[in-house]
Order: structure tokens, then sequence, then C-alpha cells
């Protein structure tokens, strides 16, 4: 419980630190303050100054964060330049897409890394093992867009190319942290006593690396959202990493800061949950 | 062993083709060719040549040059910055180790990729093609150094309590003759190894940053901006030169992968 406070008191102090930030970015963005209402002719200096204190543009910078925050914090996410829609609206319509990518991608990498990485481990599959360091090595190698491209030209679903980018990184975790404990002296006392390898495995291996899998669990969440950029925009997929890059292109900051805010909750959310079962078993264990 | 050497000649031979880029392409990369756009390969173009007609072979010099030059230039940032701040808060201690491995966290926790076009959004995105390879490069540098820093970190907590720190102090050594003398000739190995490591990951982002056209500006080439060639080929890849970029890419990748081994055995 007490842990599990700490976690929530770090996550709050985050979306603190990262709404101030994020109202300074946009306060100081080259651009802001610059209406295309401000071009109107029509329109006289008073209409124009009531215009930007309904905005909230005039007034210093505390006032300004303030003000930011509060509007955040009662759910109005403001409305994006480019795109001139609701963010709020476009984040209700984009994050089951994503979420739908992510699920796919990381099912994906987890079952081809974790399988092969437990293959690899057991004796007499050398063969798998280099295969599967081969394929692993020159994924690295290769640029996450270009995968991307790779699964549109050959007519696959887009969302597995998240798969095939993090794939890499938790075959050659799981696999050196299965390596490093299949020499731990427990288990080689094991293997003299004669216990099978499936026992061994199970019995003696995975509960000693559990706990790190769990943390590169979290960490797989932050790979594959990086990823979701490259991938959702060339293989025209309607998540927020494609709505992110046009964003970007569009200059529209406070809908790219509130993206970026978004996407690092997640992430953090993901790495208390992979923290917090970790914790867990280390309690498990030591009871 | 000998692997790593071809990996090490190879690297080699590319930076020497990227110093004698002009002698080897002296057309240069922008020049066009207007009677020849997407010609095949020839004698006069030996990779052939890109819808604008520009000499594919030239580009592909000239963007190994602005790659290659630049990810180890922002990995040297990176390093230095990584350096800096997690050598302070090793060697300090404290509160000041604490508030920078919490914005450690928070550098880590956010997906890189998203920061790194938030802060670029945030620049002008019509700039003169030599400085969107500075403002590139020097984002990567920027935004790289949080892993590296809580490595520094942890190694220069732990030489702080090492025993030559120990005696150095003994013998009455100041804080600065300590971290001058003993600390930081320490920590090299663990500095050179992340500058190693950030290389290729540097390379692969740009690719990421230019086939997204956030990357360095047209008509300079980078190996992310020849890589957009692909989004083109929707119905088939054409030429097969097209592929040379990629290919470039990945041996480049994956030479400096075989040696960052080496380097961080002798790390």
């Amino acid at each position: 419980m007490r842990r599990l406070g700490q976690h929530g008191l770090r996550i709050g102090l985050v979306l603190v630190a990262g709404g101030l930030l994020s109202a300074m970015l946009v306060r100081t963005a080259p651009g802001y303050g610059v209406d295309e209402q401000d071009l109107d002719s029509r329109l006289n200096a008073e209409s124009h100054r009531a215009l930007h204190e309904a905005k909230g543009m005039d007034g210093g910078f505390l006032r300004f964060c303030v003000a930011w925050c509060g509007r955040v914090l009662h759910g109005d996410l403001g409305t994006s330049a480019a795109l001139n829609e609701p963010v709020r609206q476009l984040l209700e319509e984009r994050i089951p897409e994503t979420a739908k990518t992510l699920g796919e991608g990381l099912g994906l990498a987890w079952t081809l890394g974790l399988g092969l990485a437990l293959l690899s481990s057991a004796p007499g599959l050398r063969g798998v093992e280099w295969a599967a360091w081969f394929v692993a090595s020159a994924l690295l190698c290769v640029p996450a867009a270009v995968l991307a491209i790779g699964f549109v030209l050959a007519g696959a679903p887009g969302r597995l190319a998240v798969g095939l980018i993090v794939f890499p990184k938790v075959f050659e975790f799981t696999r050196n942290l299965l390596a490093r404990s299949a020499v731990m002296p427990h288990v080689l006392a094991a293997r003299a006593r004669g216990v099978g390898e499936g026992r061994v495995l199970f019995r003696h291996v995975l509960p000693v690396t559990a706990r790190q899998i769990f943390a590169l669990a979290g960490v797989s969440v932050c790979m594959a959202m990086a990823a979701c950029i490259p991938v959702e925009v060339l293989c025209d997929l309607p998540g927020i990493g494609q709505l992110a890059w046009k964003a970007a292109l569009g200059r529209d900051l406070p809908l790219l800061v509130m993206l970026t805010m978004l996407v690092t909750l997640a992430t953090l959310a993901a790495n208390t949950a992979a923290e917090t079962l970790s914790g867990n078993l280390r309690g498990g264990e030591a009871r | 062993m000998k692997i790593r050497i071809a990996a090490l000649v190879f690297l080699g031979l590319l930076a020497l083709g990227c110093v004698l880029a002009g002698w080897i392409a002296p057309e240069g990369y922008a020049e066009q060719f207007r009677s020849e756009p997407d010609a095949a390969c020839s004698r006069a173009h030996l990779l052939g040549t890109d819808d604008l007609g520009r000499d594919r072979f030239a580009r592909v010099l000239y963007g190994t040059r602005v790659s290659l030059l630049l990810a180890p230039a922002a990995a040297l940032l990176a390093t230095v910055l990584a350096g800096l701040i997690g050598g302070a808060a090793g060697f300090f201690g404290g509160q000041l180790e604490g508030w920078v491995m919490a914005a450690t966290d928070l550098v880590l926790a956010m997906p890189w990729f998203f920061l790194l076009i938030t802060v670029r959004a945030l620049l002008p995105l019509n700039v003169a093609p030599a400085t969107s390879v500075g403002i590139t490069f020097a984002l990567l540098g920027c935004l790289g150094w949080a892993g590296a820093a809580r490595v520094v970190c942890a190694d220069a907590r732990a030489l702080c309590r090492s025993d030559l720190a120990l005696l150095a102090r003994a013998q009455g050594a100041s804080g600065v003759r300590l971290l001058w003398r003993h600390i930081l000739p320490n920590l090299k190995p663990a500095l050179y190894a992340q500058f190693w490591i950030s290389i290729p990951v540097f390379i692969l982002t740009e690719a990421n940053l230019g086939m997204l056209g956030l990357g360095v500006a047209e008509p300079l080439p980078s190996w992310g901006s020849l890589l957009r060639e692909l989004e083109s080929c929707s119905t088939g890849i054409t030429h097969a030169a097209v592929l040379a970029p990629l290919a470039l890419v990945i041996l480049t990748v994956s030479s400096f992968q075989l040696a960052v081994r080496k380097k961080e055995i002798h790390a």
C-alpha cells in the first residue's frame, strides 16, 4: 500500500512538473500570441484585446501557467491549431487505434522474444540460438521507419512492425538474463542432482529472472510507444503517433506537449505496474 | 576477432569515401540531370539518378559524410553532457544526486522520439540545410544524455567510495584534485563505451527523423533523407539502387555494433 502511495506521489509530481514545463514550452514557442484573427481588419483594437483575453494570451507567465494548468485539470485540453479540432476529441478518436497497435506489437515482440530466448537457453538448440541472434541483430540495424515501409510493401499489417522493432531488445535482454541465471550455483546444483531441464527452467531459473523480466515489460511499453510514430505515419494508421507527427509538421505545440505528457504518463503507469509486480515477487521471495 | 577487424576496415573505408567525396563524385549532390530522371545504373551514374535527376551515387557519398561525421559529433555532445551531469551527481552525492537522478528518470520515462519531435517542432522547420543539420544533431546530443548519465553517476559514486579515493583523501587531496586526478581518469572507460554505443543509436534516429521529414533539409542529403526514396516505391522497387542507402545504413550500424562490443569489453 505504501509503495503504491509512493508511486502515486511520483506520478503526481511528474504531472505537476510536466504540466509546468509544457505550459512554459507553449508560452515561449515562436508564434505564441499570434492569431489569424489579428489580421482581420474588420475588428478594432478592443475586439482584438477581448479575443486575446478570452484565449488567455495576455498577462504574465505565471498567470498563463496557472490558467493553462487549471484548464487542463478541468478537462479542457485546448484546440489543435493544425487540425482545428478539440484536442480531447482527437485523443478520444486516436487512443484506441494506438492501444490496438501497442497490444498487437507488444504481443508479437514478447511471444517471439521470450519464446526464442527460452528455446535458446535449452541445451542442444544452438542452431535456434544462432538464428534468433542473427535475426535480432539484423533487426537492430534497420531503422524503424524502413521496417514499417517493408510491411507496407509486403501488404502485411503495419501494427506488427512495432513487434519486430521491440523484439530484438526483448530477445537480447532475456537471453542474456537466462544465460546468466543458468550458471548460478543453485541451478548448477539442481542440474548436478539430475533435475530435468524443464523443471530447472521453471523452478530455478525463471523465478530468479522474473523481476527483471517484469521491469523489461515496463520499459518495452516505452519502446513500443516511440516506435508507434514512424509505424503509424508510414502505415497510415490513425493513432497517437501519426497525430504527433502531424502536430510536429504543423508546429502545433499545444497538441504536441499534450501528447508527450499523455505518453509519458502511460509509460510511467506501465513502469509503476511492472515495479509493483516485481516488488510483490520480491516480497513473496522474502516471506 | 576477424569480423571486428573487417568492421573497422569497412568504417575506415567509408570515412575515407566521405573525405574524398568531392573528388570521387565531382558533379555534387544537388546537380540535376534533367534529361535523365529516375535513370537506371549506368557508367555515368553508378547508382542511377533519383526522380529529380540527381546522381544517386554522389548523394549517397555526401549523405554518408553528413550522417557519419555528425552522429559521432552528437554522441560526443551527449557523452560530455552525461559526464558532466552524471559525474557531478555521483561525485557530490546527497541531494544533488537525488535531483539529477529524478531528472534522469523523467527524461528516460518520456519516449525519446516524442520528446525529439516536440523539441524539433519548437525550432523553425524552414531553415537553411546546413542549419537543419546542426539542429538535428545538436538535438540528438542534447536529448540523448540521460541513459549515459545514469551509468556515469553510478561509476562516479562507486569510485568516490573506493579505496583509491579514501587513500587520496587521507593524503590530503582536495576535492578538485580528487576529481581531476583520480575520478575523471577512471571514468574514461565508461565514457568511451557510452560514446561508442550512442553512435549507431543516433544514426538510426536521424534516419527515422529524416524519413518523417523532420531531419536534414533538402537538397543536402543524409541517410534519412535518402531513405525517403523508399516511400515512393509503394508499387514495388523499380531499381535495386534505391536500396543502396539502406544497405549502407545496415552495414554501418552493424559495423559500429561489432566495434562497440570490443570497446565494451575493454571498458
